[in-house]
């Protein structure tokens, strides 16, 4: 993926993003929040629903401006969305006129990149996520897996030193999930990007990431950091795995009593 | 029922309820002078008699001839003003008050104008046709721009696609559904009017067929001109159908 030693770091410092209600009052989608996120670590944000995740995913990758503090990435401030720095989304976000191939040149034309060029590099990163075959298909004829592939091919062209992934797996089936989480695993071992990846599925978030940030809602925050020390791919019955997987699940669990509470 | 049954019954329907009209029509037009209600088979002695010395097919090719020039020539600016007016808010909002009152006009209003303007001939008719398929056209392609999913914008940003890439590569498929719609819709106006604007002013096409079969009271003409003009735009929509089916199944999902 060619990318520096020290490429996709990230610090965030006091960093907030209000929006105002119907009513007109000031409501914090992310209280103000420092982080740190070293270089090709795999985070993963987890949280119940209306927590801030997208909120703070849309502010990493230059989406949307926080409302105060400051977002740097290797040491330069984050002001507009950067071709260093992919976004992947639930819904793909697959241009429907394109073929699989069509979607993935799109990414190395707009760096201006030579058709010719273009088009094998696009092979070579649709054979990485298993899809050379279905190249030439257009989305509506993949699977939901197969388009999140192809939307991971397209985002890897680009050579990113920083994936960003809000719920990429939330509509696919669970076996779909599953084997897209270890697709996902392997291309981050082999390329070592950045990856920020949202999720609300705890299990789906110890098994990818090194670091877990559980977040809180009302206001959206940061409630707890965990490192996970597990080997990748990891045994998901191992006990260690277990053991992780209680410590977050009781804070996870007062996390989503205390939304229920709030919203009733 | 079966399938075999479903399908012939499918196709009896229709033509049971064309036929019951046709004699219907036929019944009705016994009580009434051939002048005041010609009937069916009246309606086809004239259009065989129109056909004879190639009358008929002089007035179609010319009103074939406006209605393309006229419907291409508001492709050509509506689509691309479209384009313009859905992708800059500011252009738009300074645009919208003008286009609010322009648009319930009725195009046959602007004949009197047309005519002062173009004279008499061919140009008023086309005018009249232009405007009539070009608001539809502007809209649809204003509404398409603006309804292109705010994702598509999200990616070509992200991926650093130039100005000129997005609008080519983005903006113009991701609308394009939206506009065939429109064009869609211009083919009825346009092809409505185009027998309007001749009744006004032309000395030849169908609409114009129509009028002076009435200075002669040849009714059967005039219902021989209405059908060749109802014949006609089905068949203009039919081909237009088929090609925007044929681009929607292209375009997958959308
Ligand atoms: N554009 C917006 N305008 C107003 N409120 C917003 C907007 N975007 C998000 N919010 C609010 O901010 C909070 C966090 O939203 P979000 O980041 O989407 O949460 P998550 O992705 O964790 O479900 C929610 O309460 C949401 O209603
Ligand atoms: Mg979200």
């Amino acid at each position: 993926m060619g990318q520096q030693m020290t490429s996709g770091t990230m610090s965030l410092r006091g960093v907030a993003k209000y929006y105002r209600n119907p009513n007109g009052e000031r409501m914090a989608a992310l209280s103000p929040l420092d982080l740190d996120i070293a270089a090709s670590e795999f985070v993963c944000l987890v949280g119940p629903s209306g927590c801030g995740k997208t909120t703070l995913i849309n502010l990493l990758a230059g989406f949307d401006q926080p409302s105060c503090g400051s977002i740097t990435i290797d040491g330069k401030p984050v002001t507009k969305p950067d071709s260093e720095r992919i976004m992947i989304f639930q819904d793909y976000g697959l241009y429907p006129w394109k073929s699989a191939l069509g979607n993935v040149m799109f990414a190395l034309e707009a760096k201006g990149v030579a058709k010719s060029e273009a088009k094998a590099t696009a092979l070579h990163h649709l054979e990485i996520v298993g899809l050379k075959d279905s190249a030439e298909r257009y989305p509506h004829q993949l699977s939901g897996g197969m388009k999140q592939r192809v939307a991971i091919a397209r985002a890897l062209a680009a050579s990113p030193q920083v994936l960003f992934m809000d719920e990429p797996f939330a509509a696919l089936d669970a076996f779909t999930r599953l084997r897209l989480q270890d697709e996902l695993l392997r291309i981050w071992q082999e390329q070592q990007p950045t990856v920020v990846f949202v999720t609300h599925d705890l299990d789906e978030a110890i098994y990818l990431g090194s670091k877990v940030i559980l977040m809180a809602p009302y206001p959206g925050r940061l409630r707890k950091i965990v490192d996970i020390q597990l080997p990748r791919p990891c045994d998901r019955t191992d006990s260690v795995f277990a053991a992780y997987r209680r410590e977050l699940f009781r804070e996870f669990q007062l996390v989503h009593e205390e939304a229920m509470d709030y919203a009733i | 029922m079966n399938i075999g049954f479903q399908k012939i019954f499918s196709h009896l329907v229709p033509t049971v309820g064309l036929l019951g009209f046709i004699s219907l029509w036929q019944f009705a037009a016994g009580f009434y002078p051939p002048v005041q209600l010609p009937g069916p088979l009246d309606v086809l002695r004239a259009l065989r008699e129109l056909m004879t010395d190639g009358v008929l097919f002089s007035h179609i090719s010319i009103s074939l001839y406006r209605f393309f020039s006229a419907y291409l020539l508001a492709v050509s600016i509506a689509i691309p003003l479209g384009l313009f007016l859905g992708s800059y808010i500011t252009a738009r909002r300074a645009m919208d008050p003008l286009l609010q009152v322009l648009r319930p006009i009725s195009p046959i209003a602007w004949f009197p104008l047309a005519v002062l303007w173009f004279g008499i001939g061919n140009a008023p008719a086309i005018f009249i046709i232009f405007l009539s398929a070009f608001f539809p056209m502007l809209l649809a392609t204003i509404d398409a721009v603006r309804q292109i999913p705010a994702i598509y914008l999200k990616v070509a940003a992200n991926f650093g696609a130039g100005k000129m890439m997005v609008f080519l590569r983005v903006v113009i498929p991701a609308a394009f559904p939206g506009i065939m719609v429109g064009l869609h819709i211009a083919v009825g106006t346009a092809w409505i009017h185009l027998v309007a604007g001749e009744m006004l002013g032309a000395q030849s096409g169908l609409g114009y067929l129509i009028v002076d079969a009435r200075n002669f009271l040849r009714t059967d003409w005039i219902l021989a001109g209405m059908l060749v003009v109802g014949l006609l735009g089905l068949a203009i929509y039919r081909a237009m159908r088929q090609l925007e089916d044929l681009l929607k199944r292209r375009w997958g999902g959308v």
